[in-house]
């Protein structure tokens, strides 16, 4: 038997996040399960597919291109997964939004129940998963047959991406469900590193106050090469689009340091930032809980320390 | 058309979780217990759905004990027009959710079924999909915004990259995403109305599906614990923390 990845992609490029959940694979597949194979299923991503071959530990790498794959959807991709599945003791995605959309869909076709968000392998039906946003770790056994596992990235440290040389196989298209059409995309665009890989984020609250605002951080995240996030409350007040959300609702990061400017603490920002290896909190208010969880603390005017660290980091950095 | 809702019974969102001493769980006894919010949001988009004349039937499910009666009185008190309740005193895992709400769908044929994305307690985020799944049905997960005309939806779904829009089939099955409608509280003549709405008690036996769990948790632990925070002065004291201790800049 063998272990499934899902490759997560645009059709352009491969997702970091691919990386993360074949590093789930390999302590898998140290734990007896196998070789390791990835599935690329979208249209016109034969450079996924070589890119996907290009990773660490990969033995082989199906492409399934045809235009009903493309966008992801759910109800054509499932069927593809089922049919392949026989092959394969456990079948992996990353804890994105296409992988918790895919992956349920095809454990009920497969009559098993899905294993969420994995956050440790203990064996090869034992893992270790977050409940209640974070505030408590269950481990759960698997008494099904195939385990249909999505893998919380922040968890596995990614493998290389380059170093492999799997063989790519195509694999014939299952065909339009005609249940669901794609319409359109209105997705973000920037130069900065993606919130779930990047090593620095800097994020803003509902104390910035407004989404002008935002610029203050922006200028600081250019100096550290860091990408921009925000809590629930400053996307709720429409400050920043709903893609730069931190929070259990939202992207969970764990990146090398976290600085929260102007954000309290809600349990539900907390549950998707507290696994960064430093964090950094600037807020007025001394009592904010953020203060709780992090290593730094700065307690003033967000709108004086921001331009004053801008303006150190400038200094230093030239 | 009809209009399915499923509400869950959680711990509510307010409460912080305690591990219990023997590892087995957390601490549900004398907790406050509510509505799953994203359930609230699935309520209210059904509700207005109905409002609009989209749909003329608004149908509250809740699966579990006895006390998810309370869960299906607060959406009749929002304005679902009736209830059923699942009732088992076995744990219920999504796989059999899902089961168990086809089961109900089959008898009562709704166009559009709208569940919350997620429970806030298991934090499984799959209960919608694996309905979807077993019915045949499209999927329309993390909605933020849904338009409805003839036999055809379209939905507005948050992804990781910005937001994305899919053309579904009806029937169809929804999950709903936080910026899809801010849930009504229940007005006091609203709560008094509801204790006379119809809710039909069924169990798994009587709907023929097994809901034996396939997940066994073998304990539950708390993470660990940070080591606590430096409060530093200036931020050039910041600034020389994060370069020189912490190694980070």
């Amino acid at each position: 038997m063998a272990v499934l990845v899902v490759a997560e992609h645009d059709a352009g490029a491969l997702k970091p996040a691919t990386l993360n959940a074949v590093a789930a694979a390999t302590e898998l597949s140290k734990a007896g399960a196998g070789d390791i194979h990835i599935l690329v299923a979208g249209s016109g991503c034969k450079a996924v597919a070589d890119a996907a071959a290009q990773i660490a530990g990969v033995a082989k790498v199906l492409l399934a291109d045809d235009a009903v794959y493309d966008h992801g959807l759910a109800e054509n991709v499932a069927p593809l997964l089922v049919k392949l599945a026989p092959g394969y003791s456990h079948l992996l995605a990353p804890t994105t939004t296409a992988g918790k959309n895919l992956m349920p869909r095809v454990a009920a076709l497969l009559d098993v129940m899905q294993i969420s968000d994995i956050a440790g392998v203990v064996s090869q039906d034992t893992f270790v998963r977050p409940i209640y946003a974070g505030n408590a770790l269950a481990t759960v056994q698997s008494k099904d047959g195939i385990k249909v596992i999505t893998v919380r990235g922040t968890a596995f440290p990614p493998v290389e991406g380059t170093g492999g040389s799997a063989a790519v196989e195509t694999v014939d298209s299952t065909g339009d469900s005609g249940l669901s059409h794609f319409v359109k995309a209105e997705l973000s665009k920037s130069e900065r590193p993606e919130l779930t890989s990047a090593r620095i984020i800097i994020s803003g609250g509902r104390g910035m106050q407004s989404g002008d605002n935002f610029h203050l951080l922006e200028s600081v995240a250019d100096k550290l090469g860091a990408a921009v996030g925000a809590s629930r409350a400053a996307v709720d007040a429409g400050f920043v689009p709903n893609d730069y959300q931190v929070g259990q609702t939202g992207k969970i990061v764990a990146p090398e340091l976290y600085i929260a400017v102007g954000i309290s603490g809600a349990i539900q920002h907390l549950a998707g930032m507290k696994d960064s290896k430093v964090i950094v909190a600037i807020n007025k208010d001394e009592e904010a809980p953020i203060f709780q969880i992090a290593d730094y603390g700065l307690v003033g005017d967000l709108f004086k320390v921001i331009p004053e660290l801008d303006e150190e980091l400038g200094k230093r950095n030239s | 058309m009809k209009a399915l809702v499923a509400v869950k019974r959680v711990v509510d969102y307010n409460v912080k979780v305690r591990v219990k001493a023997d590892h087995t769980g957390v601490e549900t006894a004398n907790v406050k217990m509510s509505m799953n919010p994203f359930d609230e949001i699935a309520v209210e988009e059904a509700l207005r759905l109905r409002e609009a004349g989209t749909v003329d039937e608004v149908i509250a499910v809740s699966l579990g004990v006895q006390q998810c009666t309370e869960t299906i009185r607060t959406a009749l008190a929002m304005g679902a027009d009736r209830g059923v309740l699942v009732q088992t005193d076995t744990e219920l895992q999504p796989l059999a959710v899902a089961k168990l709400l086809k089961a109900v769908i089959d008898q009562e044929k709704p166009e559009i079924v709208i569940v919350g994305k997620r429970a806030i307690d298991d934090d499984c985020n799959q209960t919608g999909q694996m309905l979807a799944a077993l019915l045949g049905w499209p999927q329309a997960t993390f909605a933020s915004k849904l338009t409805i005309s003839g036999g055809d939806a379209e939905v507005t779904r948050e992804v990781d990259g910005g937001l994305e829009t899919i053309g579904y089939k009806l029937p169809l099955i929804m999950s709903t995403d936080l910026r899809l409608n801010e849930p009504r509280y229940a007005s006091l003549p609203n709560i008094m109305k509801a204790k006379k709405k119809p809710i039909d008690t069924k169990t798994p036996d009587e709907l023929g599906v097994d809901v034996t769990p396939r997940l066994v948790t073998l304990k539950v632990e708390e993470p660990a614990k940070r080591q606590g925070v430096v409060k530093v002065g200036s931020v050039a004291e910041l600034v020389d923390k994060l370069k020189l201790e912490a190694r980070v800049i």
